[in-house]
């Protein structure tokens, strides 16, 4: 008896409807019930103006007859088994890691198979992509799956799995650029790279080699000596105050001065050279701030057990700071990334420039370049934004700020 | 049973000279000198040797001979007959007015975003949301190119121009705004409303020292704002009734003149820098704004201040606080990004660089020179902002 009376007493409040959703969140008094309404009115008029330009106003072509160029460049057609080699690296890696880590790796091997599928099903209308291709695309997310697979009978060290990656990188770039003294690996001149490999190779390479020389530029800014602090001072404020297309530029006139004519320094390792300086004064900013963040009674505490400068730096000082600087880096590496278009200037065919080259060559283009800038944008569009969703997982599972 | 120690600390002469701190320090801080300058002095020397072997000349004498390329649009006059370094400073003025429009629209653009991202209006918010990842996410240079030749080159030709209010004419040759001009009279009006603000400011200034300090009332609000719309209308009877002329763009055979014109490139690099930038400043707007906690706002209005002064006195003091560093950087960015330019060009700094370049060969010495510039402008845009932000700062406690 009492039970039922206490039941309908304690019962939940009315969960909130729809309605009630929609009065409290968009018409909660006439200025808001205005603005909904305008708001509504442009994404109507945005989405079907978009939506009747993608489908039935704009021209594909020059987007659809030519993804090899745009995922690789000129790279040697009967060659691109290299690539694929290494792509297979990935894959298995990518399961490997999904495995392993979860989180943020799984959706990037959901998006990978996504790209894979992409690639698979491309609807090209010149021959480029060729049937064992597509088929090849299909094979990458069956190598992801067996990743996942062998991981999971196997455990196997989250150590190993970074040193498989960074050797994966090590051999991939061995593979592409080729071995002279080998007949099977003819050399392949970075000339012909291009599109979306070399945008990955500069932003990669970029923020990988920046990462050592700019904690380096940050423990000297921050050292009490001060020869080193004002040098590493005056070397990233001056980096930093400088646009990077002036430094590319910079770059792209100065090393070739110092070798001889006959030894030319290739365009790619120019922009990379340049795009590393430039990467180096933002992440000694960054890990300056890591630093900044560690509190002094660690260094106290440090030395009176009675380690050393050196000890202290290494041991108690950047395992801190570096914990809280990764997603500032991940921010930073999504700036560089979208920055490697910047390479364009000096003649070095990333993405975007294989997108202009395209509508250059071909003269039945012309009039198409919003049509491939679009494209690139998106291509863009979709990277950047994975990197920045994986960013937020990773703050959030690093528990940065909170401890 | 352990001896007790009957050592005697180290004299500063017993210390080892490789263990001796001081020692270390100025060691360390010598060989970094000598790496450093060494490093410099071998850079220099090979690029010197290797510019006297090629025959390449390394003087900045040839900034004083004659260009003798045409730019499309400078800020001050200018003719191919001009000198180098008369082209170079139309560029620096060209890559000012750029940053210096394009900073002022970006603020207002971000924060209008950055405002109506925090609305209680659920779709209204997930709009700015949508702008902003979608500005944040595409490299600028991909925006300009599609501003440039997705937007502005696709315009219709001259005699079918898109007619807007105003009336503004947009063409394939870019956009002719109809704009205020000063008549001959017109010096005394904006004299005068230079003398407005002045007057205002200093009644501003003024009136509020004495409110704080007497307590009276001194409505210096209302008397500023009277001042600055009075001095202005007087100085407009005092012109003559008609200080100012609206110069509308006519089409006369295959052009249109008079009104304000604006250039294609012009157009797009201020529309692309201005929307890129607005996405970040936006961010920088919201988390500024909610950085201020709700109980300051809810404190604010238990004592007794209305909407006006909670705004003014409380939220805005503090959120500026939190706004500016990240605002300075994002001024900077925009500064440096106007260097763009030069692929779609807009004749800036940069372009002018690369054309002097293929005019007179001298590279290295022309992007010394621009990136000096750059140097400069960036540097001196963060002192001051540095300054202010300074004086907008909390004495730590």
């Amino acid at each position: 008896m009492t039970t039922t009376t206490q039941t309908e007493v304690i019962r939940p409040p009315e969960s909130p409807g729809l309605w009630k959703w929609i009065r409290e969140n968009l018409f909660s008094n006439w200025i808001n019930g205005l603005l909904t309404v305008i708001s509504l009115i442009v994404i109507y008029w945005v989405v079907t103006t978009s939506v009747r330009w993608v489908f039935f106003a704009a021209d594909w072509s020059p987007v659809l007859t030519n993804p090899l160029l745009y995922l690789v460049g000129q790279y040697p057609r009967e060659e691109l088994w290299r690539l694929g080699a290494s792509l297979a690296m990935v894959s298995l890696l990518l399961g490997v890691s999904w495995r392993k880590w979860g989180g943020v790796m799984r959706t990037f091997a959901y998006m990978y198979a996504l790209f894979m599928l992409i690639g698979a099903f491309w609807p090209a209308q010149g021959e480029t992509l060729t049937m064992p291709m597509r088929i090849f695309f299909l094979v990458n997310i069956l190598v992801t799956l067996a990743g996942y697979f062998l991981a999971r009978v196997a455990a196997i060290r989250s150590a190993y799995i970074l040193g498989a990656w960074t050797a994966s990188a090590v051999i991939s770039l061995i593979l592409l650029s080729g071995v002279e003294a080998l007949n099977l690996l003819p050399k392949v001149t970075t000339g012909l790279w291009g599109g979306l490999l070399v945008t990955l190779i500069l932003a990669i390479g970029g923020i990988t080699i920046s990462f050592p020389i700019g904690v380096l530029l940050a423990l000297g800014r921050r050292s009490s000596l001060p020869v080193l602090s004002v040098i590493s001072t005056i070397l990233i404020e001056v980096v930093r105050g400088v646009p990077l297309i002036g430094i590319l530029t910079l770059f792209s006139i100065i090393l070739p001065l110092f070798l001889p004519p006959e030894m030319r320094i290739d365009r790619l390792l120019r922009a990379l050279v340049g795009m590393t300086i430039f990467s180096a004064a933002y992440m000694a900013e960054n890990v300056r701030g890591g630093l900044a963040a560690v509190p002094d009674g660690q260094i106290e505490a440090a030395k009176a057990v009675g380690l050393n400068g050196f000890q202290i730096t290494t041991l108690i000082v950047l395992p801190q700071a570096l914990r809280a600087v990764i997603p500032p880096i991940v921010g930073q590496f999504i700036s560089l990334f979208k920055d490697t278009t910047l390479a364009a200037g000096i003649a070095v065919l990333e993405l975007l420039s294989v997108g202009r080259s395209i509508l250059q060559a071909n003269p039945e283009y012309i009039g198409l370049q919003t049509e491939v800038y679009i494209f690139i944008a998106a291509v863009f569009w979709i990277f950047s934004y994975l990197m920045s969703y994986a960013s937020r997982r990773l703050e959030l599972a690093l528990g940065v700020g909170e401890r | 049973m352990i001896e007790p120690t009957t050592q005697k600390p180290l004299s500063r002469s017993e210390i080892p000279l490789w263990r001796d701190e001081r020692v270390l320090r100025i060691a360390a801080q010598i060989i970094s000198a000598v790496v450093v300058i060494g490093l410099i002095v071998w850079v220099v020397s090979n690029v010197v040797q290797a510019a006297t072997q090629r025959g390449l000349s390394l003087g900045f004498n040839f900034l004083s001979d004659s260009a003798g390329f045409p730019i499309g649009e400078t800020v001050i006059p200018y003719d191919p007959s001009r000198s180098f370094a008369y082209a170079f400073l139309a560029g620096v003025l060209s890559t000012l007015k750029v940053s210096i429009i394009g900073v002022i629209l970006s603020t207002i653009l971000g924060t209008f975003i950055g405002i109506i991202r925090l609305s209680s209006n659920w779709l209204v918010s997930k709009l700015a949301l949508a702008y902003i990842e979608i500005h944040r996410n595409i490299p600028l240079l991909v925006l300009l190119f599609l501003w440039y030749s997705g937007v502005f080159l696709q315009l219709p030709r001259v005699q079918n121009s898109i007619v807007w209010p105003g009336p503004t004419f947009i063409n394939q040759r870019g956009m002719y705004m109809t704009w205020p001009r000063l008549t001959s009279t017109g010096q005394i009006f904006l004299i005068s409303i230079v003398v407005g603000i002045v007057v205002a400011l200093v009644a501003w200034v003024l009136l509020s020292k004495v409110q704080e300090n007497t307590g009276r009332s001194t409505y210096y609000g209302w008397v500023s704002l009277l001042l600055f719309i009075l001095v202005p209308v007087a100085g407009w009877f005092l012109s003559g009734g008609n200080p100012i002329r609206f110069d509308v763009p006519e089409l006369s055979g295959f052009n249109f003149s008079g009104g304000l014109y604006l250039t294609p490139e012009f157009a797009a690099l201020l529309i692309g820098l201005v929307t890129y930038t607005a996405a970040f400043i936006a961010e920088v707007v919201r988390a500024g704004i909610q950085a201020v906690s709700r109980g300051q706002q809810e404190a604010a209005r238990a004592l007794g201040l209305n909407y006006r002064q909670i705004l003014s006195l409380v939220i805005l003091p503090q959120a500026l606080r939190v706004i500016i560093p990240p605002l300075i950087s994002q001024y900077l960015n925009l500064i440096k990004n106007s260097s763009l330019a030069f692929f779609i060009g807009y004749p800036e700094l940069f372009f002018i660089g690369k054309t002097t370049t293929n005019q007179a060969g001298r590279a290295l010495q022309v992007i010394l020179l621009v990136m000096a510039v750059y140097l400069v402008i960036s540097l001196f845009t963060s002192l001051i902002l540095n300054i202010y932000n300074r004086r907008i700062q909390f004495a730590e406690r």
